[in-house]
């Protein structure tokens, strides 16, 4: 079995521990009640999303820095892990806000910029998309992926920098220590899964840029409106 | 991931193009972020008033759809179940606001409690919302002893 195979059962079972701890062996939160186990949820996808963003940003360096296709192909895995775990993010805030703020959403700092960084990525994915010839769009998805970057710290300290609705950062001395073991191995079971995630999609990204480079002349596009007999 | 004995196909770039590509894109993205942490947004990019600022903003802040965010004062909650309507005085320790908020509230809602109201502050001197959204603070704590579970699902209609 390939190594990333081991790390996503091991990110599944501690997945499945830390919920079932979450749910089942912590006490509900003293105001929110049961609503607020989505912490266990909500939390490590919001930690997790920022490191494979960050992934995404060693690759766009590694990809301008060296040239390399395996680079390239990193860019492209984690960037679009990370936009999965970014769309996630906002959903299960929007689950948790409406029974304990009030509303699904609103334009709060934390939320807006949480929604440009989800929108900055997609555009990434859009770029590499839209452009069909491997070394323009190497570069071109790098350098945009590094300017997408920017605004993964301005969510870590938008409850910083900003009056916010969204709570401030956590730590373990503002989480009681029965809550804080599950959110902990809940967090670790969502990096290894997206782990996992980033090593599939990879290994993906990499066979199907290495077919490329073998029909330079024949952009992927075209080659699938030949064989579906389709196109003007 | 280095194993890959190709570079860039014959029509990429060279090596010293990336690397200024790779230098000039780290360079405007720290500017940029440099910026946006440095430069002082709080005049021009603010989330809600605090009631001192709603009084300093003067005219500015009559009539004018924005938003109001401090705590609930203790003792002036009040949840009218007929009319649908609750009233409160919002502070934040200097001044205070009273607001009157329309349909139900949340049921976190509490005194003491931080609160963000979206509406339009009158000539009366009472802000008048339909959308009254709880804060949570970054603490989560277990309930304390003797705390029944079910209590914590009291809607509003419990509230004296």
């Amino acid at each position: 079995m390939k190594w990333e195979n081991w790390v996503g059962l091991l990110g599944l079972a501690l997945i499945s521990v830390g919920h079932y701890q979450g749910l089942f062996v912590a006490p509900p939160e003293a105001m929110m009640g049961d609503v607020g186990r989505i912490l266990y949820a909500h939390v490590p996808t919001a930690w997790v999303a920022l490191v494979v963003y960050l992934v995404a940003f060693v690759a766009a360096v590694g990809s301008l820095g060296s040239g390399k296709r395996g680079w390239d192909a990193l860019v492209e895995s984690a960037v679009e892990v990370g936009v999965v775990l970014n769309l996630l993010l906002l959903f299960q805030g929007a689950v948790w806000a409406k029974p304990t703020w009030g509303v699904f959403w609103t334009w709060d700092p934390r939320l807006t910029t949480t929604a440009i960084m989800a929108v900055s990525f997609i555009g990434v994915l859009v770029l590499r998309a839209m452009l069909n010839r491997p070394a323009q769009r190497a570069v071109a998805s790098a350098v945009y992926t590094i300017f997408a970057f920017v605004s993964v710290p301005v969510v870590y300290f938008s409850v910083k920098w900003w009056k916010t609705l969204h709570q401030p950062f956590s730590s373990p001395e503002t989480v009681d220590s029965p809550m804080v073991t599950p959110l902990r191995v809940a967090a670790f079971g969502m990096l290894f899964l997206a782990v996992f995630l980033m090593a599939r999609r990879w290994r993906l990204a990499y066979a199907k840029l290495s077919r490329e480079d073998e029909a330079p002349d024949l952009p992927p596009a075209a080659a699938a409106i030949r064989l579906e007999g389709g196109g003007a | 991931m280095s194993d890959s004995t190709s570079t860039a196909p014959p029509a990429g770039l060279t090596a010293k193009q990336r690397r200024t590509f790779l230098v000039g894109s780290v360079l405007v993205a720290l500017l940029a972020l440099g910026g946006i942490a440095s430069v002082d947004m709080s005049d021009n990019l603010v989330y809600f008033w605090e009631p001192r600022e709603l009084y300093a903003a003067g005219d500015d802040a009559y009539g004018a759809q924005i938003r109001l965010g401090g705590l609930v004062k203790e003792g002036t909650l009040n949840w009218d179940e007929g009319a649908q309507e609750l009233k409160m005085v919002v502070t934040d320790g200097q001044a205070e606001v009273t607001v009157h908020a329309t349909g139900a509230p949340p049921q976190m809602l509490r005194e003491g409690i931080g609160v963000v109201v979206e509406g339009t502050m009158t000539r009366e001197g009472v802000f008048k919302t339909d959308r009254l959204m709880v804060k949570h603070s970054n603490e989560y704590r277990a309930p304390q002893e003797g705390v029944e579970t079910k209590e914590l699902y009291k809607t509003v209609e419990g509230m004296e």
